[in-house]
């Protein structure tokens, strides 16, 4: 068995998930091999045959080009599994690579059971094992799915280059993420309302049990995208990733892009009035109940 | 100008969901079906830049399954799509998603769509795999994950959200396909008059056996639901005794609640 990991790199440094995909390797127990686009100086510190294609010709966003980078690490080493971050980069990536193959692929794999790759069906609230009916596949992983150990290996560099870099699409550059009113990375208490508050009226609710518990106010996704939230509250994947002494999840019930950015907390408590929500899953605490009955309740005798 | 809308109807994901009796999906009996939320701000980009442009563009919205996703082609009619294809295929959700866009990319080909816009993943399925395998087929340009998009003289300006609020943005010609993340825009929601003036709009039915070429690459091999994590404590019951109950807990469990 025989992976080749697909490395992401953004705003001139390697991104970190990328040793996730090592870890996934390992976990698969395949031997390894990566593709970088980026800078020679930036090449993962792993033990494994690095090709590198230089970012200054190909981009930091190219899919394009990068695709016939990755398709010809693939012609050299002949790997079994092609593997990505599901990422705004792995997500865009893969299913080209996979088209070009005629591969199978495997999005948003959160586990492996049996050498079948496990994955989320509706949101998380079920699961399901998924297998490839073709000679090689293409797989993306859930980011922080596989925990990444340290890595001080030495890569051994293989120089790619393209022929043709003739492309359809142009990279224009970042647009940098809204200023933040609060940094919740810093946060030793978060209170986050989900869809379950019901309107935007209800927020504050949730605000004044995040200022009795001396917290701040977060938010699930679809909050910050009704406007009931401002962005720079919204934990998750394309929010912030937080790690607090306790959280308390009010009226979320836990899609996996919220998880992700919350799973590490040190304390959760999730109130939601269905038992069965995956926020249930990796809760201390879950209180069956309505997060309007319930949660002034609980502020009321903080105070 | 021609644009094509891909939509898919999904369950409410609010629902409670068991696994069929097959043990290879979730059961669809009792669920309440709508429009993936995702292909909800694909139909209003399309629909803006049909008024944009003047109602120059003719929008086709479709989708694959069984005849309850004409519900969905219904409302994608409403918000202003013109014209609406449902490939009939009532075992559409067992496809595999290579199967799924070699369909969409058979309807498509030879017919010269010069825009094609998707929801970047079902609410389902979430496989992100569709759109871009669509356009790979039909060797258009595309980019994904979109909360940004503007159109001027046959290039859009495309912004994509990236990790951490931070968005990368992408120009392309067209002919192009996009891929339509949350938040891109305020999908409309269909006034009354436009619901009537729907009826009248064409909705075309093709059997899937005319448009399917290929064979599954991937397939669910089992679906169940996830193992409970052991040792949460679960409350349920009068709120006052619960709420008395999760302070004392705070307190013992946590070093931030005193």
């Amino acid at each position: 068995m025989k992976a080749l990991l697909i490395c992401e790199y953004r705003e001139g440094a390697l991104l970190a998930a990328s040793y996730e995909l090592v870890a996934f390797a390992e976990k698969l127990g395949a031997e390894r091999a990566m593709v970088l686009i980026g800078d020679e100086n930036a090449a993962p510190r792993v033990d494994a045959r690095v090709y590198l294609a230089d970012v200054k010709k190909y981009g930091e966003y190219n899919p394009e080009l990068h695709k016939k980078i990755v398709l010809q690490a693939v012609e050299r080493e002949n790997p079994d599994c092609i593997v990505f971050a599901h990422s705004s980069y792995g997500w865009d990536l893969a299913p080209r690579v996979a088209a070009a193959l005629k591969a199978g692929q495997i999005s948003e794999i959160v586990g492996i059971t049996d050498g079948e790759f496990e994955v989320g069906l509706c949101n998380a609230k079920l699961r399901r094992t998924v297998s490839s009916k073709s000679d090689r596949v293409v797989l993306t992983i859930q980011v922080g799915a596989f925990t990444a150990g340290e890595s001080a290996g030495v890569p051994q560099v293989e120089k790619l280059d393209l022929s043709d870099s003739a492309s359809l699409l142009e990279f224009a550059g970042y647009e940098p993420a809204e200023k933040k009113d609060v940094d919740l990375t810093r946060s030793e208490i978060i209170v986050s309302a989900g869809r379950g508050v019901g309107k935007k009226d209800n927020v504050p609710v949730i605000a004044a049990l995040a200022k009795a518990l001396g917290g701040d106010l977060g938010a699930s996704r679809p909050v910050v995208d009704a406007g009931w939230v401002e962005h720079s509250h919204q934990v998750g994947t394309t929010g912030q990733t937080v790690s607090p002494k306790l959280y308390v999840a009010c009226g979320i019930s836990g899609a996996i892009q919220h998880l992700a950015g919350m799973k590490k907390s040190d304390f959760i408590v999730a109130i939601n009035k269905d038992k069965d929500a995956p926020i249930g899953e990796i809760a201390d605490v879950l209180v069956v109940a309505d997060v309007l009955q319930f949660v002034p309740l609980v502020t009321a005798k903080l105070g | 100008m021609k644009l094509l809308v891909c939509i898919k109807q999904v369950p409410d994901m609010e629902s409670r969901f068991r696994v069929n009796a097959a043990g290879t999906w979730y059961d669809e009996t009792d669920l309440a079906w709508r429009m993936n939320e995702y292909d909800e701000y694909a139909v209003e980009q399309a629909v803006q830049l049909k008024e944009q442009l003047g109602d120059a563009p003719e929008i086709t919205v479709l989708s694959i399954g069984p005849d309850r996703v004409v519900e969905a082609l219904k409302k994608a009619l409403a918000m202003g799509c013109d014209r609406a294809v449902h490939i009939q295929d009532p075992a559409a959700a067992l496809k595999d998603p290579w199967q799924i866009a070699s369909i969409i990319a058979a309807y498509a080909q030879d017919q010269n769509f010069d825009l094609v816009l998707a929801g970047m993943q079902s609410q389902d399925r979430g496989s992100a795999q569709v759109g871009v395998m669509v356009a790979e087929q039909l060797g258009i340009a595309c980019t994904t994950t979109l909360v940004g998009f503007s159109y001027d003289n046959g290039t859009i300006t495309a912004k994509r959200e990236l990790e951490g609020g931070l968005k990368g943005v992408v120009k392309v010609r067209t002919p192009a396909l996009v891929t339509c993340q949350l938040g891109l825009n305020t999908p409309r929601y269909p006034t009354l008059p436009n619901i009537m003036k729907a009826k009248k709009k064409e909705v075309v039915s093709i059997p899937v056996a005319d448009l399917l070429r290929e064979k599954e690459l991937t397939a669910t091999a089992s679906a169940y639901p996830p193992a409970k994590k052991g040792g949460g404590i679960v409350l349920e019951g009068d709120l006052g005794a619960m709420a008395d109950r999760l302070i004392g807990i705070l307190k013992e469990k946590t070093a931030v609640v005193r």
